[in-house]
């Protein structure tokens, strides 16, 4: 018999936990479309270890909202729910694109993530607490990796440099969308970390630290942002909604495939 | 458009076929060199020798043999090292060292201490 994990876990902190997994495992899926394509042999093997580290970090997560917070078992949470019932940005649904467009992708979402664990690392759940610590050093592998790459490119050759450059444009309303407001967002805003302090700084705020921190990087690789410009871009919203570019439901497809031949297998 | 592959990533790459004539040419200076990366289990033991990587700059080294070479098993630290920047000896003066074995008197193995510490013991027991 095949079910549909229908009902989202209850509670603004399960569902601010399921946006991050959900967006891991896609990411890490759309990662993993480079592996054996990948430019070299020593970049395949780093960006495929990337994606199965995101993998990683989802399945961490979904197994957490089983356990703390009624939802069904990982492989169910992860391959068995409607395209709507997902809650991944619409950053992480593109397709692969050309390495500049995935190196682009890679850097804005794992500086995100690198900002999210930061602020999950003031949670007052020691098991959440903990876990964000330990992933934390995997993310900070990422972020290294992407900005070795950025830099690497945008100071390399003119080609390099302005192909780097037109897909930072094309990624940045996507990222921006990866900062879309959610439903229990002011709920879980007023959550006190250990430390007397709300552990979460709410979606606006996490934003307003990774653009800061993404036009500074581009800024030091002596790129010349505009500014103007990129504050007229408006958002690629919806996905905290369940609302989906057109990319999401061939992937959904392509990834759940096996896992549909038989939903209740034990692997 | 044929498929070129029962693998659903290389057919969405749309990538024509090349025929190995076809491919493009690297000029010597093209290639990235070689890198050596040493590992170093746990703090204060020694980095050994593991391999090489190939990357355009040390940043990126670092950043490719950490995944080739610290992905698995226990890792405290990494060098990485350009291969252009050691010293190697020419393997024609190998001869520099065929004497080597059979210098067994430069061997620890050489110094016969045993009988004096049983003379040493008869004499303490006795």
């Amino acid at each position: 018999m095949m079910t549909n994990s229908n009902d989202f876990p209850t509670g603004p902190l399960a569902r601010y936990l399921l946006q991050i997994a959900d967006d891991q495992l896609i990411m890490g899926h759309r990662n993993s479309e480079w592996t054996g394509l990948g430019p070299i042999l020593e970049e395949d093997i780093a960006f495929s270890s990337v994606a199965q580290d995101q993998v990683g970090h989802a399945l961490a997560f979904y197994e957490f909202l089983q356990k703390e917070c009624g939802a069904d078992d990982p492989d169910q949470t992860a391959f068995n729910r409607p395209e709507n019932r997902m809650l991944c940005n619409g950053l992480v649904e593109q397709p692969i694109g050309d390495y500049a467009f995935s190196l682009a992708r890679h850097w804005c979402y794992d500086h995100a993530i690198r900002l999210r664990y930061e602020s999950l690392s003031g949670i007052p759940n020691p098991v959440l607490q903990s876990l964000a610590v330990k992933l934390q050093g995997e993310v900070k592998y990422h972020t290294f990796h992407a900005d070795t790459w950025m830099k690497s490119l945008l100071q390399g050759s003119e080609e390099s440099r302005l192909r780097m450059i037109s897909a930072i444009k094309e990624v940045w309303p996507l990222a921006l969308g990866m900062f879309e407001s959610w439903v229990g967002e002011d709920d879980l805003l007023n959550e006190m970390g250990p430390n007397g302090h709300p552990w979460y700084p709410g979606e606006a705020a996490l934003r307003l630290q990774w653009q800061e921190h993404a036009l500074q990087s581009l800024q030091g690789w002596g790129v010349d942002v505009d500014q103007g410009a990129l504050s007229k871009l408006e958002p690629v919203l919806g996905g905290r909604q369940g609302f989906h570019t057109e990319h999401l439901a061939p992937l959904l497809d392509e990834m759940t495939a096996v896992f549909r031949l038989d939903p209740q297998a034990e692997w | 458009m044929p498929i070129l592959s029962l693998d659903p990533r290389v057919n969405r790459l749309q990538a024509e076929q090349v025929s190995d004539d076809q491919g493009p040419v690297l000029a010597a200076g093209d290639h990235w060199p070689s890198y050596q990366v040493f590992h170093q289990r746990r703090r204060g033991e020694k980095h050994s020798s593991v391999g090489i990587v190939h990357a355009p700059s040390s940043e990126m080294a670092m950043a490719l043999a950490k995944e080739q070479y610290g992905r698995r098993g226990e890792t405290s630290n990494l060098w990485v090292v350009c291969s252009a920047d050691v010293l190697e000896m020419d393997y024609a003066d190998e001869d520099v060292f065929r004497t080597t074995p059979s210098k067994s008197y430069r061997d620890p193995a050489g110094y016969k201490v045993n009988e004096k510490i049983d003379a040493f013991k008869a004499k303490n027991q006795g």
